[in-house]
């Protein structure tokens, strides 16, 4: 059973049967990622190129280990130091690529619909790193398999998404993918950070974080984007951190067994204290060595539809 | 089948002289299964317990390309260090050989085993490759477009070899 769609833009490009079948291949390609040689000839001869006009170290590193470990070629692209600092349009810059028969581009771009842009205009396979505040659906399905492979299940679990929900693009693909499989979603943050079509997501929303804790199974945290504020959205950091930051106190309000979540970088001492970034409950770590498998897993269900003439099997 | 895989033990006793050293790595689906049936056989008539590795080749096929949909991966499961030791393969159908090719490919990124012996229960014939195996269940002449399939109780079958016309 293969991926429906040729690109993997937003998590609703998905079904659930869809979701699943990549966190069971993640699976697989986990255990890979614990052998003495992490590698697998499985991509020989295909070219990954990661596209970022945005800066990024976990993202663009795990997916370009992901890419290596597959045994793809792996090119980086950032803006700046490429012809995209020149005035190179951002389609121009995809066809060139396109031209060097790339087989898969991974692309992190500060504008929403940049990546189905270029999934319209070019036949690589194009993967979303981040568009602007619109998705970053790997990382969904990267909290999905951390939550199924600690929680054991999907279905019923309670999860409070905390912080800027307005810029987030982590926020909108994390709900839409917990949406699918059955979990209850709550937001909690600054009413200056929920935005105002929260009404149609069917999540609940609180602005109190202590009840939103009550009962909760995992903690989602969002990274509270220093670089995308300035517009006066809370006074100061430290009532941000008064009010929405993570410590011991509050933790102990969820339920025992809950697991703290972050897509990183963490701002530690705002959106969360150092003792429970380290904690016991915290799977932030896990988040990173499970990204990993997750893109092996995207880009090898991927790489098989995207431009290949169908052979009779 | 039965006798089958008895005959094989009582071979892998014979050539290895004893079970020192032996383990023993099925292919999946069906090589798994009778991975661990081999084990057992062995345990029943040697009294020693080999440890038995899972493994899946389809990170490591020379087909991917060729395909129209990505096949499931499954997990390899080797929970064993097999350096220097003598790794068994089993399998259920041995075909053209290229599934053999891989699952060595495989097994040597894993580790050095000091030798690797190939045991299946159907021969079919038509190799592509230069794979011959040590211990073979049953040798039956098919032609290439024919299917073989084993079915085996470990999946919810009877126990049986079925050949199918590919028509």
């Amino acid at each position: 059973m293969p991926l429906k769609s040729k690109d993997l833009i937003s998590i609703k490009d998905l079904d659930r049967d869809d979701l699943r079948l990549i966190l069971d291949t993640a699976e697989s390609f986990k255990e890979v990622g614990a052998r003495e040689i992490k590698k697998v000839p499985t991509l020989r001869g295909k070219t990954v190129v990661n596209l970022f006009f945005e800066p990024s170290t976990r993202t663009r590193t795990s997916f370009e280990l992901a890419a290596k470990r597959l045994s793809a070629d792996v090119v980086n692209i950032s803006a700046s130091g490429s012809s995209v600092a020149k005035g190179e349009s951002l389609l121009d810059t995809a066809r060139n690529i396109q031209a060097m028969q790339s087989d898969l581009i991974i692309v992190r771009h500060p504008c929403a619909g940049a990546p189905v842009l270029l999934a319209r205009n070019v036949s690589s396979a194009i993967i979303n790193a981040g568009d602007g505040a619109h998705e970053h659906p790997t990382q969904a399905l990267l909290d999905l398999f951390t939550i199924r492979e600690r929680k054991k299940r999907l279905e019923g679990l309670t999860v409070a998404i905390v912080g800027d929900v307005l810029h987030s693009r982590v926020a909108r693909s994390a709900i839409a993918a917990l949406k699918m499989v059955g979990s209850t979603i709550r937001l909690v943050g600054p009413p200056t950070m929920i935005p105002r079509e929260v009404a149609h997501w069917g999540v609940e929303v609180f602005y109190q974080y202590e009840e939103a804790l009550k009962g909760a199974d995992v903690i989602m945290i969002l990274r509270l984007q220093l670089e995308r504020q300035g517009r006066g959205l809370f006074p100061t950091l430290r009532e941000y951190a008064n009010l929405y930051g993570l410590t011991a106190r509050r933790l102990a309000m969820a339920k025992d067994d809950v697991l703290v979540m972050h897509p990183g970088p963490i701002n530690r001492g705002v959106e969360i204290s150092p003792d429970v970034a380290d904690g016991l409950s915290s799977a932030i770590l896990a988040q990173a060595t499970n990204g990993v498998a997750v893109r092996m897993a995207v880009l090898y269900l991927l790489s098989g539809v995207a431009k290949h003439e169908p052979v009779d099997p | 089948m039965n006798r089958a895989m008895s005959r094989v033990a009582h071979e892998v006793i014979e050539r290895n002289r004893g079970l020192t050293d032996l383990t023993l790595v099925g292919i999946r689906t069906g090589g798994v299964h009778l991975a661990h049936r081999l084990a057992a056989r062995l345990k029943e008539i040697e009294g020693a317990v080999l440890p038995v590795g899972a493994l899946d080749i389809t990170l490591y096929r020379d087909d991917l390309n060729k395909m129209r949909e990505q096949p499931a991966v499954r997990k390899t499961e080797i929970g064993f260090d097999f350096t220097d030791k003598i790794v068994i393969l089993v399998d259920d159908v041995l075909f053209t050989g290229r599934t053999i090719r891989a699952a060595m490919d495989q097994l040597i990124d894993f580790g050095r085993p000091r030798e690797i012996q190939l045991a299946v229960l159907i021969d079919r014939g038509h190799r592509e490759l230069p794979i011959r195996a040590n211990y073979v269940g049953k040798s039956f002449p098919t032609s290439p477009e024919e299917k073989v399939k084993v079915l085996l109780k470990e999946e919810g079958e009877d126990d049986r070899v079925i050949i199918e016309n590919a028509a």
